[in-house]
């Protein structure tokens, strides 16, 4: 199986170390990054790869684009692994539309396209007869899209609650087990590398609100977007507030929570006993379905991280190999 | 409730059926049995959710069916949430905030607990909100809901109220 990787952050790095450390038998043909891009049908050597991307910061050519290795490389299924623009969902957009209209398969970890065009480009993929899997863009390692999909095949999805910010819930945690302030909290955050310089993003919420656009849209066909959800942040939350709810056994989270039949799709602070199986500690999410068939499940694990992140995009490009066949 | 009761068939049947005759939800019933006495009566504890001006209906139809009732414990709003607010709680009308609740009739802020750090800074405080059932909580949180929106503050409210 070929593969082509676009993007070389975090995320893009670590899927080419796991293809190269583990015996996959996934071979990588294509890599860009935002200046650079390096094609060989015979296979790019990773160490190499990853060697000259730490000493030059670009992966190849200058003159090889993103594009010319969607179009050029000869891969089955292209790993769309670049930064998210929640905005227009581009350029992901145009790579991820062009890699299927071309019969190809993609795998990718960024949200804007997905929150943007998700049945779009589930049409798309149908009528070339191939697919688009994105495990990546919510949760980080937790296997949820499989579960929705395989595991809890058959039962209704009546509602669903989760952490799905690690950064909120760092800050939460800290501020809880250490009498920090919100301030002190993000700082700490921020060095830890957990928090982006502009870290708006994550403690509005926004990013948890659009995490749950793609489940709910996932789950249950709908077509909501950012603007639909109702969207409080943390960063008014005092640890006065934090010690209130401490006094009472409880704490705070922020929790994303979609339930269509009481027409809610919410990300805010929420007030949860201190053993609610939602309360996870630093940067751990978890999501909690609630089914008809099998009650409540609630899945936990890590949310981000270069290597956890690679484990849910290996995952997807294995499951295309084991329902389409080797792809060779 | 808590009754004494002969300890023979069918008594217990006879001390419950009036409940849901007159439209009551039992809620528990603890049925507690000495194994060491021979005494011939039996101690049940009830608790049920019933309209307010039925009660002493209840109490006379579980009389005449023989049953001695020992003790009648009153709980008009059985079901409680905390809420938080964070905010200028204070300039916006603390009074008002809590009166939008205690005028429903059907849910009363019990408890109100706040910390103010400093005068220019925003204060948090706990509403403990007690009302007659669950679904006139969610009525209650929603009113709050509203006024928080109104005045904006933040409000932190609990998991597990609607679902």
């Amino acid at each position: 199986m070929k593969v082509a990787i676009l993007g070389m952050g975090s995320v893009g790095k670590g899927v080419a170390s796991v293809l190269s450390s583990k015996d996959l038998g996934v071979m990588v043909t294509g890599v860009a990054d935002s200046r650079s891009g390096l094609i060989d049908p015979d296979g790019i050597n990773i160490g190499a790869l990853l060697a000259t991307k730490r000493s030059t910061g670009l992966c190849g050519s200058a003159g090889i684009t993103a594009m010319d290795v969607v179009r050029g490389a000869p891969y089955d299924i292209l790993i769309e692994v670049t930064p998210t623009d929640a905005v227009s969902g581009e350029p992901a957009l145009t790579h991820i539309r062009t890699a299927l209209t071309m019969g190809r398969h993609v795998v990718t970890s960024n949200k804007g396209p997905i929150v943007h065009a998700l049945h779009a480009l589930r049409s798309l993929a149908a009528s070339k007869g191939t697919s688009i899997r994105y495990e990546a863009t919510v949760a980080g390692a937790i296997p949820i899209m499989h579960t929705l999909a395989d595991g809890l095949a058959g039962n209704e999805v009546l509602a669903l609650y989760g952490v799905l910010n690690g950064t909120c819930n760092y800050i939460l945690t800290r501020m809880a087990a250490e009498g920090l302030t919100y301030e002190q909290a993000l700082l700490e955050a921020r060095e830890m590398g957990y928090a982006e310089a502009d870290p708006t993003y994550d403690v509005k919420g926004i990013d948890a609100a659009i995490k749950l656009v793609i489940l709910a849209n996932t789950i249950w066909g709908t077509s909501s977007c950012l603007k639909d959800v109702e969207v409080r942040g943390i960063d008014l939350v005092t640890l006065d507030a934090l010690q209130l709810a401490e006094d009472q056994g409880c704490t705070i989270r922020l929790i994303a929570e979609a339930d269509p039949s009481n027409r809610i799709l919410r990300v805010s602070p929420r007030i949860l006993r201190s053993r609610h199986p939602l309360v996870t500690e630093g940067t751990l999410n978890a999501i909690t379905l609630v089914t008809d068939l099998a009650g409540e499940i609630t899945l936990m694990g890590k949310g981000a991280g270069s290597v956890e992140t690679a484990s849910a995009i290996i995952g997807d490009l294995l499951a295309i190999r084991s329902r389409y066949g080797r792809c060779d | 409730m808590k009754l004494e009761m002969r300890d023979a068939p069918g008594q217990l049947v006879a001390a419950l059926k009036p409940i849901s005759d007159l439209g009551g939800n039992i809620i528990a019933v603890i049925h507690q049995r000495d194994p060491g006495s021979r005494s011939e009566v039996l101690g049940v504890q009830i608790v049920l959710d019933l309209p307010q001006d039925r009660l002493s209906d209840l109490t006379d139809l579980i009389r005449s069916q023989g049953v001695n009732i020992l003790r009648v414990n009153e709980e008009r709003l059985l079901c409680t949430r905390a809420v938080i607010m964070i905010g200028h709680l204070i300039h916006t009308d603390l009074g008002g905030t809590v009166d939008a609740i205690d005028r429903t009739g059907f849910a009363e802020v019990t408890g109100l607990t706040i910390r103010m750090p400093a005068i220019d800074q925003r204060s948090s405080a706990r509403f403990t909100i007690r009302s007659v059932n669950r679904e006139h909580m969610e009525d209650a949180i929603a009113i709050l809901r509203t006024v928080a929106r109104e005045k904006g503050l933040l409000m932190i409210e609990p998991m597990g109220v609607s679902q």
